[in-house]
């Protein structure tokens, strides 16, 4: 197959283009990140990471991301399975909204919540009656979070609904597995890599947001500042190493997701090889 | 269990599927609905499954009404197409799936399951095969495995999606014969769906042909390959050859050769269709004895030799028809023709239709008339 492929030199020019963009925008950033925050030694490392303020910001971090996840995973779930096994009015619309907050600016979707909830907002007297506070507060940050994250359980199970088609739900159903049984036991284990794949990407995102989070949250130190918001507090204040320290949580969190989700990618290819085979290999007698 | 379709209409948003179909499928036979692609008889079968359901009419089980009850409650063996295993499941949990998600009240004891499932695993023989998963079997054990599965719910009837369209002819013909067998054995009523005729020919007890939403004919095998009530049913059910010709003075004009008919009405001219099967036409070296009106002479074009029949395409000399002969090896043998000979023809068995109503509808009406002997 010689003929097909391009000349050497064209080859070795390309790859080495992609290895120098790659070097220069991914990994140098990287060293640098590990770099600068060992600078004043491994001492102010620790004792940066374990600081107070930063224990509070992993803190809230962990928990909006505990609470959006869940929540986007059982949205999406449930989008995804009327988008791609039901048909009824209005399915094109779902598609749409469903990536909206992909097509809206974070720092817009943070507004959106700050005109509804803030202290001139549309709510603003229902929730100065009930003495509850959202902006500038916990639930303002999971709002933007959850917001931000929304598409992506939705949008990695949709086209492998949608691969898979209706005929096992049928086959579960004409058995006498009721709606519920025909998901938990047929559809569910079906998607079980892709749903894995997008919570690990949700979570991902969900820890890593800055600008939603950053207009609604109102920077209020060891009350409000997740990682992303705590590592620019710093930077601003000069305590390069103590931000590159608390960024490297971040950016351990990233190399971990990529892990996962190559892991995942190997999994899921491994799985629609084999039903490729149950689709199309239906007529030789293969086994004994 | 028997079953009644009653004036079903099932219409989708930009063609009709369906019209007015009733369908009458008796205890314990094993019935075929066969038609060609797109002639509505999986929304048929799905209809009858309760997985899809009809704008007008009503399904009968044993005459007691199901139109309206949900597919789990029909109590149906479904078969589908692409048998729809689960694959992430092993045999076993495939074929005791419809057991396991029975509410606890319900539900046999794991032990009564795994009993079940091993005699239904017997049954299929595919002993051995349970903890292998879908992705491991052959397609002709996949079906089995799906077939397995249908049962192992004890349903009233099965229905079968094409269960053989997806696999190699030998496996076919094994799977055929197997599932003729187990019919006998365990008699229960079997519907399914086929687009080929020699399968449902060979299968069934009762043959139902549709085209385009109808039923065109309903009879056993024999019946609606001797009968044909129609043009359409002639030309699906196997060869066909098609001569064009006229109706006058009540009789048939089809170019040179001449049927008498029992046509009353001797006014009446119009265009008629000649149909016969390439294995009534009867090819002689000399013209046949006596002055036989249904004789023409064709030249040989084409000789196809297909094992133990020989397979001649002819033309005939007085319309330039092209049509085809089958005839047994030795038949040929004797004839002793070649490429390019000019042989004598006669046409035995020629089924005439009468275009009634050539502008209104394509629909050809069946003139009562069978030009034989």
């Amino acid at each position: 197959m010689k003929h097909l492929t391009e000349p050497a030199y064209i080859r070795w020019t390309l790859i080495i283009v992609a290895l120098l963009f790659l070097g220069l925008f991914l990994i140098l950033p990287l060293v640098a990140v590990f770099t600068e925050a060992f600078r004043q030694g491994a001492e102010v490392f620790v004792a940066s990471i374990t600081e107070e303020e930063t224990l509070s910001a992993v803190k809230l971090t962990l928990l909006v991301a505990a609470i959006s996840v869940p929540l986007n995973v059982t949205f999406g779930i449930a989008a995804a399975w009327a988008i791609a096994k039901f048909s009824f009015p209005g399915k094109n619309v779902l598609l749409t909204l469903i990536d909206l907050p992909f097509a809206v600016s974070p720092v817009i979707a943070g507004l959106i919540f700050v005109l509804l909830f803030g202290s001139q907002g549309v709510a603003a007297p229902l929730l100065a009656e009930w003495d509850f506070k959202i902006i500038f507060a916990v639930p303002g940050i999971v709002l933007a979070t959850t917001f931000v994250t929304f598409p992506f359980v939705a949008r990695e199970l949709i086209p492998v609904m949608e691969a898979q088609g209706r005929d096992e739900e049928e086959a579960a159903v004409s058995l006498g597995a009721s709606g519920w049984k025909t998901f938990l036991r047929v559809t569910l284990p079906n998607v079980k890599w892709g749903l894995l794949y997008g919570v690990i990407l949700c979570n991902a995102r969900a820890m890593g947001e800055f600008g939603a989070v950053s207009v609604v949250s109102g920077h209020i130190r060891g009350m409000t500042n997740t990682l992303p918001l705590h590592v620019e507090i710093l930077y601003n204040e000069y305590q390069f190493a103590a931000a590159f320290a608390v960024a490297t949580l971040l950016a351990a969190l990233a190399l971990v997701t990529l892990i996962l989700k190559s892991l995942i990618e190997w999994k899921t290819e491994r799985q629609a090889k084999l039903d490729e085979e149950q689709h199309y290999d239906v007529t030789g007698e293969r086994a004994g | 269990m028997s079953i009644e379709v009653v004036n079903i209409t099932k219409s989708y948003k930009s063609f009709t599927a369906l019209k007015n179909v009733n369908l009458h499928i008796p205890e314990g036979e094993l019935v075929a609905l066969l038609g060609p692609s797109g002639s509505g008889k999986t929304t048929l079968l799905r209809l009858i499954a309760g997985l899809e359901q009809p704008q007008e009419g009503s399904i009968l089980f044993n005459g007691e009404d199901n139109t309206n009850r949900d597919v789990r409650e029909r109590q149906v063996g479904f078969v589908f197409q692409h048998y729809a295993l689960f694959r992430h499941m092993n045999i076993f949990d495939n074929i005791a799936f419809g057991l396991s998600v029975r509410s606890r009240k319900t539900r046999p004891s794991k032990e009564e399951i795994s009993e079940k499932v091993h005699s239904l695993l017997k049954l299929v023989q595919l002993e051995g095969l349970a903890h292998r998963y879908p992705s491991q079997l052959s397609g002709g054990q996949r079906q089995r495995v799906a077939l397995a599965r249908a049962l192992a719910v004890e349903p009233k009837f099965l229905l079968l999606d094409e269960p053989f369209g997806a696999l190699d002819t030998k496996v076919r013909q094994e799977l055929r014969r197997w599932l003729r067998h187990l019919h006998g054995k365990l008699g229960l009523t079997i519907l399914f769906v086929t687009h080929d005729q020699e399968e449902a020919m060979e299968l069934a007890d009762q043959v139902v042909v549709m085209n385009e939403g109808r039923v065109e004919q309903v009879g056993s095998p024999e019946e609606i390959y001797h009968h044909p009530a129609n043009p359409f049913v002639y030309s699906f059910l196997g060869r066909v050859n098609l001569f064009h010709g006229r109706i006058q003075n009540g009789k048939i004009k089809l170019g040179e050769a001449e049927f008498e008919t029992d046509w009353k009405d001797k006014a009446v001219e119009a265009p008629a269709v000649g149909y016969m099967r390439p294995h009534d036409v009867e090819i002689s070296l000399r013209p046949p004895e006596g002055k036989s009106a249904r004789s023409v002479q064709a030249e040989i074009n084409h000789i196809s030799l297909l094992g133990p029949i020989v397979r001649l395409d002819l033309k005939r000399l007085d319309t330039e028809e092209v049509f085809e002969a089958e005839m047994s090896r030795q038949r040929f043998m004797e004839l002793n023709v070649e490429e390019g000979s000019i042989v004598y023809v006669t046409l035995h068995n020629v089924s005439i239709y009468v275009d009634s109503q050539p502008v209104q509808t394509h629909r050809t009406a069946l003139v009562p008339l069978q030009a034989s002997v």
